[in-house]
């Protein structure tokens, strides 16, 4: 087939419609390898969109190619988790063994290696990426075949099974991981704690334009929400109850309906627990995700699954067909006429900002993932303009929960203010790495027992941007009003050097920054190269006073939370770990960036030397040593 | 007007119309609020940050945020006039802004902006990031150098001139950057023309009419003769 005719079988298959370009690009590329200048004008106009606006869009993705890209294209998953597994002598050594430099296609177009973001196999790491396909557990002698296969142009489908095995790790289990919920119950729970009414009924707006009789469910079902006190699972813990009101109460205009999105795009680095949710307890969230259609009066639902998590696509479908099989989803919802909602996948496309709900909506809408000014918030204004609930997977599957056993159950476990569980995604220096799920209220230290850690010397919570935990904070408590978290528990002993690990998590957030906003764009690459400059043994106290100052600028100028907490990790470990940072920096005031030696680095790798004639002189007692 | 509407700023009352942004409010009254990506004829952008503002206590971008009576916001003190400082090193910076040898200088507001906060250095280590020029169109001169990443010719574009030559595309420092609507990506390819009004909104340097340097001599351009927070009600370019 040739390459328009494949284009234009994507594009038939979405209605030409532009606000699926995220979607269309993805299985576009997944056929022709890349997105060449031809390709994109050939999109842009049979959706009819500016072709600037299509290829915007494609360069904002980093799993998009705008130029063509090897064969096999290999990705490092490149969080400080993998690191203290050794991925960087694994990609060194597979770089050897292909003959090519990092981020470089070889000359004949065969294959590309490089690092990509936490790619959420922290407990099965190392991990990459192969054609946006996932591999845990990489060794050398894997590197060794992986590097064989790739060099006899072996189809990545005919590659060993076991490399693409993903564990599920379900270390401890209370309410959310049983695994013993019935497909339907929720739904039929809900459903039956009104005694006249019928999901037909959830698309009425709010009391004041119906019949209290016809909104009795949705209206029961919130009740049961705010006596459940549940709050959002994504970090921030906004009251699921008002979210949900609020976009119940949100007018509707002609033509609009209400949208139940649930995000899945999980990419804080150290955080999985979404990735098993939606391996194994499908069902649950997908059940959630109904009930709060349910109770908000929405239609439509979309998962957007980040692109990390490709290989979940097929058996989360299959999971949909079996729901609308079993009249669960689809036109008439447990049978009953005209209570209609269903479910369409999103893929992601190697993006941590559409984590922030409104970058996410502006993806699902085929534009970059860039955070929208709020207000007005998505409750009102959310996907093309509708009122839009944004939930974590796993504050899905807890309201699915609620809704089976009710609020009082639910509100009964946890701590008065962080009711329910929290899966904790545990990864790092621990015996047993794996998904944890607690009552909230538990300590870290409890934590810490239960897998494993010995010689603890840091927790980092809730990924980079979250807060780094030192010895004599472990019996700080996970919740709410405590230590907050979406999930993330990264375990650093007292061997690890948490100088390394902030300068991983601000190589991430340069990385990661979707630019928009000054303060952001720029700040997180100064910060990172000013980390550099320390690593590099240039630092002097006055870049540390730097770092400070950019950490006041950001946190209260950038335009999302991505700026605000880029600089968490360099200042919590500045605050607790600054002996890391000291014996670093030479004992002066001020030392300038340029290195003269540096600066002679190309013509080293010009002229192919690296003798002691080639570099100047030692610069630090240490360096001289070597 | 209802005298309940009115906010402080800077301990000043300011009158406003609901829905107006406190920028908008005290632009006109002739207050000076810096900024960069806004401009009173588009919907305000927010990605410059220069107008940053505080807000009973709050920092928040006064070109995004409604006006509400009662408001206390402060606007030229030195912790905000030192965060805006530093946000313009992170422009010189991040780009090539080599200011005497621009064609924009005098008439340029990144520079005006600066000269108002008393920048005196960039601070930080130069990125001397590598920025295509691009010639292609017989009239226009794109230098991509001096891109702010305002997004007003896009909006320009788009709004006033219907034709999208331009989109804000990619991601972060290296990515982030102005996609040009053609297969080629060279203007030359695109049906921009000297006439459209987005070929002569940029604030900075970028879109410049080929065969017309340094028209206006040093001391009579836009920014020699006033100052930019005394051209308040003046139109940017």
């Amino acid at each position: 087939m040739s390459d328009n005719r494949i284009i234009d079988a994507v594009l038939e298959r979405h209605g030409r419609d532009g606000t699926r370009l995220v979607q269309i690009l993805r299985e576009i590329q997944e056929q022709l390898n890349w997105l060449s200048p031809a390709t994109l004008t050939h999109i842009a106009e049979g959706i009819g969109w500016p072709r600037a606006q299509v290829s915007g869009t494609a360069a904002f993705y980093s799993f998009f190619h705008t130029r063509p890209r090897g064969r096999y294209c290999v990705l490092w998953s490149d969080n400080i988790t993998d690191r203290m597994l050794g991925n960087t002598d694994l990609m060194d050594a597979m770089c050897k063994k292909l003959w090519l430099e990092p981020g470089r296609v070889s000359e004949d177009g065969l294959v590309s290696v490089n690092t990509t973001s936490c790619t959420g196999m922290c407990d099965q790491g190392p991990a990459l990426l192969v054609n946006y396909r996932a591999v845990t557990g990489m060794t050398l002698q894997r590197v060794d075949e992986m590097a064989e296969l790739i060099r006899t142009e072996t189809p990545v489908a005919d590659w060993p099974a076991e490399w693409f095995a993903v564990q599920d790790n379900v270390r401890r289990a209370e309410i959310l991981l049983a695994g013993n919920f019935a497909p339907g119950s929720a739904l039929r729970a809900a459903h039956e704690r009104a005694e006249v009414d019928g999901l037909s009924a959830s698309n009425n707006r709010s009391f004041r334009e119906s019949l209290p009789h016809g909104i009795a469910g949705p209206m029961a079902m919130l009740d049961e929400i705010q006596r459940s006190k549940l709050r959002g699972r994504g970090g921030a813990g906004f009251s699921t109850r008002f979210k949900w009101e609020a976009c119940r109460n949100a007018p509707l205009r002609a033509d609009q309906e209400r949208i139940v999105v649930c995000n899945a795009d999980e990419g804080e680095p150290g955080t999985f627990k979404d990735r098993v949710l939606l391996t194994s307890y499908a069902d649950l969230v997908f059940e959630g995700m109904t009930v709060a259609a349910y109770a908000v009066g929405a239609t439509r639902g979309f998962l957007y699954l980040r692109g990390e998590y490709r290989y979940l696509l097929e058996p989360l479908e299959a999971v949909l067909a079996r729901r609308r099989a079993a009249g669960l989803l689809g036109k008439s919802i447990l049978d009953i006429p005209g209570a209609r909602f269903d479910i369409e996948i999103h893929l992601g496309a190697g993006a941590y900002v559409c984590g922030e709900e409104s970058a996410l909506i502006e993806s699902l809408e085929g534009k970059p993932g860039r955070p929208r000014v709020r207000p007005p918030f998505p409750v009102t204004n959310g996907y093309l303009d509708q009122p839009t609930i944004v939930n974590n997977v796993e504050t899905f599957a807890s309201a699915a929960l609620v809704a089976l056993h009710g609020g009082d159950w639910f509100a009964a476990i946890g701590t008065k203010q962080s009711t329910g569980t929290k899966i904790l995604s545990v990864s790092g220096d621990v015996a047993r790495p794996g998904i944890y799920e607690y009552a909230y209220g538990v300590t870290v230290r409890q934590v810490l027992a239960d897998c494993g850690a010995t010689d603890t010397l840091a927790v980092q919570i809730s990924g980079p941007s979250g807060m780094c935990l030192a010895e004599d904070e472990f019996d700080r408590k996970i919740a709410f009003e405590d230590v907050p978290t979406a999930g993330a528990f990264m375990v650093f002993n007292t061997r690890r050097d948490m100088f390394e690990v902030a300068r991983n998590f601000s190589h991430f957030f340069a990385h990661e920054s979707c630019g928009f906003c000054t303060p952001c764009r720029v700040g997180t690459t100064l910060v990172r190269n000013i980390m550099d400059k320390i690593a590099n043994k240039h630092g002097s106290p006055y870049d540390i006073n730097e770092l400070f100052k950019l950490h006041r600028l950001m946190q209260g100028a950038s335009h999302c939370g991505l700026g605000n907490t880029a600089c968490n990790p360099v200042f919590d470990t500045l605050n607790k770990f600054r002996p890391a940072y000291e014996h670093r920096l030479l004992s002066l005031d001020y030392e300038p960036a340029f290195d003269l030696d540096a600066a002679l680095s190309e013509a080293r790798q010009m002229t192919g030397r690296d003798d002691a004639g080639a570099h100047f002189a030692a610069h630090s007692p240490d360096e001289a040593k070597a | 007007m209802n005298e309940t509407n009115t906010f402080l700023l800077d301990g000043e009352e300011i009158p406003f119309t609901p829905g107006q942004s406190i920028i908008q409010a005290a632009t006109e009254h002739g207050i000076y609020i810096p900024h960069l990506c806004w401009h009173p004829e588009f919907k305000a952008h927010g990605s410059c940050k220069i107008c940053t503002v505080k807000v009973n206590g709050r920092f928040g971008s006064s070109c995004t945020m409604a006006a509400q009576a009662g408001m206390n916001v402060e606007n030229r003190t030195s912790e905000l006039d030192d965060k805006r400082r530093t946000l313009l090193q992170m422009y010189f910076v991040e780009g090539n802004h080599f200011c005497p040898s621009c064609e924009k200088s005098g008439n340029c507001s990144l520079q005006a902006t600066a000269y108002e906060l008393k920048m005196v250095s960039p601070h930080f280590d130069m990125f001397y990031p590598d920025r295509a020029v691009d010639a292609s169109h017989p009239d226009i001169l794109l230098d991509f150098n001096r891109c702010i990443m305002c997004s007003l010719c896009v909006t320009a574009s788009r709004e006033v001139d219907g034709k999208n030559v331009f989109s804000m595309g990619g991601r972060g420092l290296l990515g982030r950057r102005i996609h040009i609507s053609s297969e080629s990506g060279k203007l030359a390819d695109t049906d921009f023309a000297l006439t459209d009004r987005a070929a002569s909104i940029c604030p900075v340097g970028v879109i410049l009419p080929k065969r017309k340097g340094f028209a206006v001599p040093i001391g009579e351009r836009k920014y020699d003769k006033l100052p930019i927070n005394l051209q308040v009600s003046e139109e940017t370019p």
